[in-house]
C-alpha cells in the first residue's frame, strides 16, 4: 500500500546523526516522538494552532506537526532534549512560568530562539513570536516575565 | 518552609523535556485506536457496515456498542459506545484498532453507518418544553445512586431543591425587586494534552491501564463494577497530566481502551484523542440558562431570592448532575439571604455531555447572581460594592442548605471586599470617558465556593525512609499542574523540621502501590492529602521515637524529632541521627532493632451529609473559600471592541503555603475565566452540530492578550486544615465572567447577560435583538 511505503532518511537531531526509516508522509513530530523516542515535543492539535510541538530548525522555531520529517534532511534540528542549561529554562523555573508543563517545551524552544535572535526584542516582537503558542494553565504574565528577565540579562552582558 | 515559594519538585523535568505524560509511554508494539464518531446530534443508528474497514491491512478489530453495560457515576445512562441511537455530535459509534494510527484512521473512514436523523434539542429551555423530543426514553429504568432524582418521560436528569425560610415573608419585606435571565452555551476545557488512555490485559487477568486522568482510583472502581472485573486486578497508572481543569475527571477513554484491548486478545491498545475528538467527543464545560429574582429593602438588605438554574448537561448526565447540585448548594452567591427558593436542574440536550469545569458550577451561577446584584444596585442607585458589603455572608449566617457558618468554615468576605476597594481605587471612579470613543469601566463580583465531594471521600499517604534519612512521599494526588505534591512536601518538611530537598516526591500514581486519593478535584488536594501526610508524619515520628528511646535510653515522651535527628528535648546534644535508625539501629556487636520506618496516614471528610430531597438541607462540603474580584476594561464605543486592562482578586486562602504557586493558581484561573467569558463557546448549527471543534476556531486567550493581574490574599485559617489553608485552585476563575460582564455593561450602557462577551454580542444588545440575524 502506497501510504505505508517507507524510506530511509538521515536526520541531524541535537547534534547527533540518526538514520530513520519512515514514510515520506510522516511529520517531523511523529518521527521525533515515535522513531527517535524524543517525546519532549508534544502533540496538541496536529494543526499548527497550539505550538506545543515547536522545535528549532537551523535555529528558527517550527511547529513540527506542520513539517514533514523528510523536509528536514540536511538541516539541523534542535528539540527541548537538546537544550541544556539555557537561561530561558532557568528563567521559566524561577518565574513559575508553567504549571502542567505540557506546552512548556514548545514555549521554551520558541522563546529561546526569540532571545537568541532578538536580544533587544520590543513588546510587539515578543507578542508576535509568543502568540503562536497556547498555555492554558498560567496567565501568560509569568511567561512574559521569564522571557523579559532573559532579555534583560543579555542586555546587561552586552 | 510554610509560605515560601518553593520551586516545584518536577520543575526541571518540565523544562528539559524529561517530564512524561501518558502518550509519551506508548511503546513499540502498541496497537492504536481511532474513534468513529457521529456526524449527527440525534439520530437512530440503522446499520453499521464494517466490512470494508476490516479489509484495511493492519486492522485488528472494530468494536461497536452492542451488548455493553450502561455507565455513569450518578446515573447509569451512557453506553460507552453508542448503541441503537446517538445523542450528540461527536458521540463514539465504533472504535477501530490497528497496528498503526494511519491504518486505524484509514479504516475509520471506511466504516459505513446509516443514520435516521431525529429532531434535536438545542437548549435546556427547549428540552423542558411540552412535546420536546425525549433524549432518554428509558430514563425511568436507569440505575441510579442515592440522592439522584431523574424525572421519567422528561429530559430532566436531576432536580435539586433549595427551600429555606419563608418566601412570602421575604417578598413582603422586599421594597425593591429585580429579575433577569442569563444564558451561555457549553464550551471546552481545552487542556493542551488531549485525553489519552492505554489498556493491556495480561494472561493472568491483570488489567494495566495508563490514563491521563484526575481519577485513577475511580477508573479502577468503575471498570470493576461495569465489567465484573476483580477490582484488585485493575491497576491504573497516571503519570503527569497535561492540564485537566475538571475535564479529566470523567472515565471515558479508559473504558474504550479496555474494550479495545479485550477485542484484540489483551494486547496493549492506545486510545488518544485528536484535538477535534477532545473538544466534542469527550466531556465539555457545562452551559446554563438561569433566571434570578432578588428582593431587598430600600436600604439594600437582601430579603428574598428565587432562582432557577437550568444546567445544560448535554446528552449524558455524567458529573453534570453533581455540578447542578453544587449550583444549588451555593445558589445565592456569598450573600446572607434568609428566604431562598431555588430549583437547579440537570437537563438533557443534544449537546456534547458536560462534566466538571474549574469552579464546578460556581463560575456559572456567579455570572447570573453577580449580574443580578449589579442590576439591583442600579435600581437602588446604590454603590455596587456597598450593596455587596451590606449583604456579605459572615459567621453566624446560614448557607442555602442551612449550614451554620462559623469563624473556621468560612473566610472573611468583608475584609476581601475592603481590600479590593483599595486595590482598584474604586472610590476614585467607576466609569470614565477617555475621549469621544473610549470608555473605561470597572466591574466587581464576590465569590464563594465549597466542595460538594462524596461524603466519604478520603485520602491516604505513605512515607518510606531511605538509608540517609531522606523520605519518599507517596500520595494519590495526581500532579495536574497545580503543584500540590510540592506543597505536600513543604507540609512534610515543616512537620519533620527537615530540608525539603531530602523529600522525594513520587509524581506518578499507581493504584496498586499508591494509597487512594478519591479524585484530584475540588481544590481539595492540599486539604485532604495534607491531612493524610501530617498523620503519616506523626506515625513516622512515633516509630522514630520508639527506636530512639531504646538507643538513647530515654522515654519517648522526652524525645523530639527534627533536623535529621531524634534528640532529648532538654539536652539536644544527646541524640541519634535519623539515618542511623531509619533502616533499623545496629549495635556495635551486630545486633539490630527496628526496621525501615514506614509512616502511614489517611484522612476522611467528616460530618458531610446528603441533601434533603425537599428542602436541600444538609452539609455538602467542609468549608467555604470567599473572595472579591474586579475587572477594568477599556471599551471602544465605535466598534464595540474592548481591551481588558486589569484583573484583580482578593481571596481568603486561609494560609498561604507557597506564595508564588498560590498566586500562579489564582492568576491562571483568572486567565481561564476571562478567556471563557470573553470568547469561548461552542458554535452550534441548527442541527446542534459543533461548528468550531479546533483551536483555530475555538479561540483561547493568547500571549499578549493578557491584562495586568493583581492578586492578594487574606488569611482566615480553617482550623482543621493543614496550617489553616483553604482550597484555592478554582476560585480565581469564579468571578471573572461576571466582573467582566459588569464592567462592559457599565461601559456600553446596556445589560449584557449572555456569554461570551464578544463585540458582536455587545453590538446586538445595543442595536436591539431584531438585528440578531445579521
Amino acid at each position: 500500500m502506497a501510504t505505508t511505503q517507507q524510506c530511509e532518511m538521515l536526520l541531524t537531531v541535537n547534534g547527533e546523526a540518526h538514520s530513520v526509516i519512515a514514510r515520506p508522509a510522516d511529520t517531523l513530530l511523529f518521527v521525533l516522538r515515535n522513531k527517535l523516542r524524543l517525546t519532549g515535543a508534544k502533540p496538541g492539535c496536529l494543526n499548527g494552532d497550539c505550538g506545543a510541538c515547536t522545535v528549532l530548525i537551523d535555529g528558527g522555531p517550527i511547529k513540527s506537526c506542520m513539517m514533514l520529517a523528510i523536509e528536514t534532511v540536511g538541516k539541523t534540528i534542535t528539540t527541548i532534549e537538546g537544550l541544556k542549561h539555557s537561561p530561558i529554562q532557568q528563567a521559566f523555573v524561577e518565574h513559575f512560568a508553567f504549571q502542567c508543563g505540557y506546552c512548556t517545551p514548545g514555549f521554551i524552544m520558541n522563546a529561546h530562539a526569540l532571545t537568541e535572535k532578538y536580544p533587544d526584542a520590543s513588546d510587539d516582537v515578543i507578542q508576535e513570536w509568543l502568540e503562536s503558542n497556547i498555555c492554558r494553565c498560567t496567565s501568560y504574565r509569568e511567561i512574559e516575565q521569564a522571557v523579559k528577565s532573559v532579555l534583560l540579562k543579555k542586555h546587561r552582558n552586552d | 518552609m510554610i509560605g515560601k515559594s518553593v520551586i516545584r519538585k518536577e520543575a526541571w523535568d518540565k523544562v528539559t523535556g524529561a517530564a512524561k505524560y501518558t502518550n509519551d509511554y506508548v511503546t513499540p508494539g502498541t496497537l492504536h485506536a481511532r474513534l468513529v464518531t457521529s456526524p449527527y446530534a440525534h439520530a437512530n443508528i440503522q446499520a453499521i457496515d464494517i466490512e470494508k474497514a476490516l479489509s484495511v491491512p493492519g486492522v485488528r478489530a472494530i468494536v461497536t456498542g452492542e451488548g455493553l453495560p450502561l455507565t455513569g457515576e450518578d446515573l447509569l445512562d451512557r453506553p460507552p459506545i453508542a448503541f441503537e441511537k446517538v445523542r450528540y455530535h461527536g458521540e463514539v459509534v465504533a472504535v477501530v484498532v490497528a497496528d498503526t494510527l494511519v491504518q486505524a484512521e484509514k479504516a475509520a473512514n471506511l466504516v459505513r453507518i446509516t443514520y435516521e436523523p431525529l429532531p434535536v434539542v438545542g437548549s435546556p429551555r427547549e428540552a423542558l418544553k411540552e412535546g420536546a423530543p425525549l433524549i432518554h426514553e428509558q430514563l425511568g429504568s436507569y440505575q441510579k445512586g442515592r440522592g439522584i432524582y431523574p424525572e421519567p418521560n422528561t429530559n430532566i436528569a436531576h432536580r435539586t431543591k433549595i427551600r429555606k425560610g419563608n418566601m412570602e415573608k421575604g417578598w413582603a419585606e422586599s421594597d425593591v425587586v429585580v429579575e433577569a435571565s442569563f444564558s451561555f452555551s457549553p464550551s471546552d476545557h481545552a487542556a493542551m494534552e488531549t485525553r489519552c488512555a492505554t489498556a493491556e490485559i495480561l494472561p493472568d487477568g491483570y488489567i494495566i491501564i495508563y490514563a491521563s486522568s484526575q481519577s485513577p482510583f475511580m477508573i479502577k472502581k468503575l471498570i470493576s463494577s461495569y465489567f465484573g472485573e476483580d477490582v484488585g486486578k485493575v491497576i491504573v497508572h497516571t503519570p503527569l497530566v497535561g492540564g485537566a481543569y475538571g475535564g479529566k475527571t470523567p472515565v471515558q477513554l479508559e473504558l474504550l481502551a479496555y474494550l479495545a484491548s479485550k477485542a484484540v486478545g489483551g494486547r496493549k491498545v492506545s486510545v488518544w484523542n485528536t484535538r477535534e475528538d477532545d473538544i466534542i467527543t469527550s466531556p465539555v464545560h457545562i452551559g446554563l440558562e438561569a433566571t434570578v429574582k432578588l428582593g431587598c429593602t430600600n436600604d439594600g438588605y437582601l430579603k428574598a431570592a428565587e432562582i432557577l438554574y437550568l444546567f445544560d448537561g448535554g446528552a449524558y448526565s455524567d458529573k453534570a448532575i453533581d455540578v447542578s447540585r453544587a449550583g444549588a448548594v451555593d445558589c445565592t452567591g456569598p450573600y446572607h439571604i434568609e428566604n431562598v427558593w431555588c430549583d437547579s436542574l440537570c437537563v438533557y440536550t443534544n449537546h456534547p455531555y458536560a462534566c466538571p469545569f474549574r469552579g464546578f458550577g460556581h463560575g456559572e451561577l456567579s455570572f447570573a447572581i453577580e449580574r443580578t446584584m449589579d442590576l439591583l444596585a442600579e435600581k437602588l442607585q446604590m454603590d455596587r460594592l456597598e450593596l455587596r458589603m451590606k449583604n456579605a455572608i459572615c459567621p453566624g449566617h446560614t448557607t442555602p442548605t442551612q449550614v451554620l457558618l462559623n469563624n473556621s468554615n468560612v473566610g472573611n468576605l468583608p475584609k476581601c471586599i475592603e481590600r479590593l476597594r483599595e486595590l482598584i481605587h474604586w472610590d476614585d471612579w467607576q466609569r470614565i470617558e477617555i475621549d469621544a470613543r473610549t470608555v473605561r469601566a470597572k466591574g466587581v463580583s464576590c465569590i464563594w465556593k465549597t466542595s460538594t465531594v462524596d461524603t466519604d471521600a478520603s485520602s491516604g499517604a505513605i512515607l518510606t525512609f531511605n538509608p540517609n534519612g531522606s523520605i519518599n512521599l507517596i500520595s494519590g494526588v495526581v500532579e495536574i499542574g497545580t503543584g500540590t505534591k510540592t506543597i505536600l512536601a513543604q507540609i512534610l518538611a515543616e512537620k519533620m523540621k527537615m530540608d525539603i530537598k531530602d523529600i522525594h516526591v513520587k509524581m506518578e500514581v499507581d493504584t496498586q502501590t499508591t494509597p487512594e486519593h478519591w479524585k484530584t478535584v475540588a481544590s481539595r488536594g492540599t486539604f485532604m492529602a495534607g491531612r493524610a501526610v501530617l498523620k503519616a508524619a506523626d506515625d513516622a515520628i512515633r516509630q522514630l521515637k520508639e527506636i530512639a528511646s531504646i538507643v538513647l535510653r530515654a522515654s519517648v515522651e522526652d524525645l523530639e524529632v527534627g533536623y535529621g535527628k531524634v534528640f532529648l528535648r532538654d539536652d539536644p546534644a544527646i541524640y541519634v541521627n535519623i539515618k542511623d535508625i531509619a533502616y533499623g539501629y545496629k549495635y556495635p556487636n551486630g545486633n539490630a532493632i527496628g526496621g525501615q520506618i514506614i509512616g502511614r496516614g489517611n484522612y476522611i471528610l467528616r460530618h458531610l451529609t446528603y441533601l434533603d430531597k425537599e428542602t436541600g438541607a444538609g452539609k455538602p462540603g467542609p468549608e467555604w473559600t470567599v473572595g472579591a474580584q474586579a475587572v477594568e476594561i477599556e471599551f471602544d464605543k465605535r466598534d464595540y471592541t474592548y481591551k481588558i486592562i486589569r484583573a484583580v482578586s482578593v481571596i481568603d486562602i486561609g494560609k498561604v503555603l507557597n506564595e508564588k504557586a498560590a498566586i500562579g493558581q489564582v492568576m491562571g484561573a483568572m486567565s481561564m475565566g476571562l478567556s471563557w467569558a470573553s470568547r469561548e463557546t461552542f458554535l452550534f448549527d441548527r442541527y446542534e452540530r459543533v461548528l468550531n471543534p479546533q483551536l483555530r476556531t475555538y479561540r483561547l486567550l493568547r500571549f499578549g492578550e493578557h491584562p495586568e493581574y493583581i492578586v492578594e490574599f487574606v488569611e482566615t485559617p480553617q482550623i482543621d486544615a493543614p496550617y489553616g489553608a483553604r482550597g484555592a485552585g478554582e476560585h480565581g476563575l469564579i468571578g471573572m465572567p461576571s466582573a467582566l460582564a459588569n464592567a462592559l455593561s457599565v461601559a456600553a450602557e446596556v445589560p449584557l447577560n449572555e456569554l461570551p462577551l464578544v463585540p458582536e454580542l455587545i453590538w446586538r444588545k445595543k442595536k436591539g435583538e431584531h438585528h440578531g440575524s445579521i
